[in-house]
């Protein structure tokens, strides 16, 4: 049985179509890219997934089922008096639980632990770089040991070193705790090094499987329109 | 200054509403709320005019307008097709015209401006309990009220009715407003709420520092004020206030970075 279901979902703003007769299942253990161009839907389907915006058609998940959310952004006002560890807190989770997912995502290494706490910890949320953010968003969807991760790719305030980290940071997620993992991404390298599964989007469904199979000149030129070159990386 | 029993009731009042008040408005400040604090305060006057002109308690009066407010601006919050300010701002100016026309002169002056030195030893039991009431539901919904503030959406995805959160809260303001409505007034409100958590907010960087300190300003404002109008013979409600605009000052050379 797989972990989620999408049966013809639809979704609309107004009269505006957003998403249009998708279908499709994810297995547990799977690690799915979604790949579409600016306005696809992409983040729009996390959204329906969430049950954050009305749609037509079937979204099944297990009964219970623990969905980590990591948005493409968060606008902390740079002032909010809340620091890092007190958003933490807001999880509803014992401290013990919440250092075990700071060090999932690296930012507690034993060695280094109490500097990290004291500098990131109790610094303020809306202080911390793109980069720290990100992970601590991570750790906070990670904390109650969830069943699929969905994370939204950041557009802008992430740097390129921390843009590789927090990839290689999921796919060692995915590797080490067989953690589902739904990923929006619109940079086909990190697809071709982490995925397993490939969804490409433009408000419909364009291909959906294995990246080498899936990503072709064809659903590329659906995918961006017609010249678009694909540089592949060998690794 | 002697020390007499109404100066006493006042006093016991005065930190309750003052503390649970600034308490409060420790979230209504970061949820961008001050304002709709007192507007609100406002839309208690044709309550309090109604109560009085067919002689059943102010306080029932005040609520019952007040809820009528909340429910207002929480059903436009919701599907709003102009600005919820827009709305809060006709809200308000339409009720204090109608509260002046509608409060006996003679009350208008007390419901305008507060008089903590007359309360009643039944409002005040009542103002205690209803304090702590809201300083506990407070205290209890926090982390679902912060995650709310930060992103409405991330919060509902975390499984949090926003919606049914925003309500209660904005109940509990009600609450607050009416209380505050003894002691400050319907015109000066809105001090009680927003200038304790301003000042605390300068002062502070974690959430627990900003909302337990936010607490304690409202209290000692609170207290300072109906003090310092005793000393001087003077109307508390300005009082509290003043004092309250002294503490900002204050918090202002002991910024937190």
């Amino acid at each position: 049985m797989p972990l989620l279901s999408v049966k013809n979902l639809s979704v609309r703003f107004a009269t505006l179509p957003v998403l249009e007769q998708l279908s499709f299942d994810i297995a547990k253990g799977d690690m799915v890219a979604i790949v579409g161009p600016n306005g696809a839907g992409k983040t729009v389907l996390f959204r329906a997934l969430l049950g954050l915006v009305p749609y037509e058609g079937e979204v099944i998940w297990p009964k219970n089922v623990k969905i980590g959310y990591v948005p493409q952004r968060l606008a902390v006002e740079r002032n909010l008096p809340l620091t890092v560890m007190e958003f933490l807190r807001l999880k509803k989770a014992s401290d013990e639980e919440i250092y075990e997912a700071l060090e999932a995502v690296g930012l507690l290494e034993h060695s280094q632990g109490h500097h990290v706490q004291h500098h990131l910890l109790h610094s303020r949320l809306g202080q911390i770089s793109g980069g720290e953010i990100q992970r601590v968003l991570v750790a906070y969807a990670l904390i109650n040991h969830p069943d699929v991760l969905l994370f939204d790719e950041p557009t802008a305030g992430v740097d390129i070193g921390g843009e590789e980290t927090i990839y290689s940071l999921l796919g060692k997620l995915h590797e080490e705790q067989g953690l589902t993992i739904l990923l929006i991404t619109h940079d086909l390298n990190i697809i071709y090094r982490y995925a397993k599964k490939v969804l490409c989007l433009n408000k419909a469904k364009v291909c959906y499987g294995s990246p080498k199979e899936a990503l072709n000149p064809k659903t590329l030129e659906a995918l961006y329109g017609a010249n678009i070159g694909v540089y592949k990386h060998d690794h | 200054m002697i020390i007499n029993p109404e100066l006493l009731t006042s006093l016991i009042v005065g930190v309750l509403v003052g503390g649970a008040s600034a308490y409060l408005g420790s979230v209504m400040v970061l949820k961008r709320l001050a304002l709709v604090g007192d507007a609100l305060s406002h839309v208690a006057l044709p309550g309090i005019g109604i109560a009085l002109t067919i002689g059943v308690n102010p306080f029932l009066g005040a609520f019952t307008a007040l809820a009528v407010g909340i429910l207002t601006i929480w059903g436009i919050e919701r599907k709003a097709p102009i600005p919820t300010e827009a709305v809060v701002g006709l809200i308000f100016t339409v009720s204090l015209a109608v509260g002046i026309l509608v409060t006996p002169e003679p009350e208008l002056l007390e419901a305008l401006f507060g008089d903590i030195s007359k309360v009643s030893p039944l409002d005040a039991a009542i103002a205690a309990v209803l304090s702590v009431v809201v300083a506990v539901a407070m205290r209890l919904t926090q982390k679902d009220l912060v995650l709310g503030l930060i992103s409405p959406d991330f919060a509902k995805a975390q499984g949090v009715k926003v919606a049914w959160l925003n309500l209660m809260f904005l109940a509990l303001v009600a609450v607050v407003v009416a209380l505050g409505v003894k002691v400050v007034g319907t015109l000066l409100m809105g001090a009680l709420v927003v200038i304790p958590a301003a000042a605390s907010k300068n002062m502070t960087r974690s959430f627990g520092a900003y909302s337990i300190f936010s607490l304690i300003l409202g209290a000692v404002t609170a207290v300072a004020g109906i003090v310092l109008a005793a000393v001087f013979s003077l109307p508390p409600g300005p009082m509290v206030v003043l004092a309250g605009a002294a503490l900002f000052l204050f918090s202002l050379a002991f910024r937190a970075k």
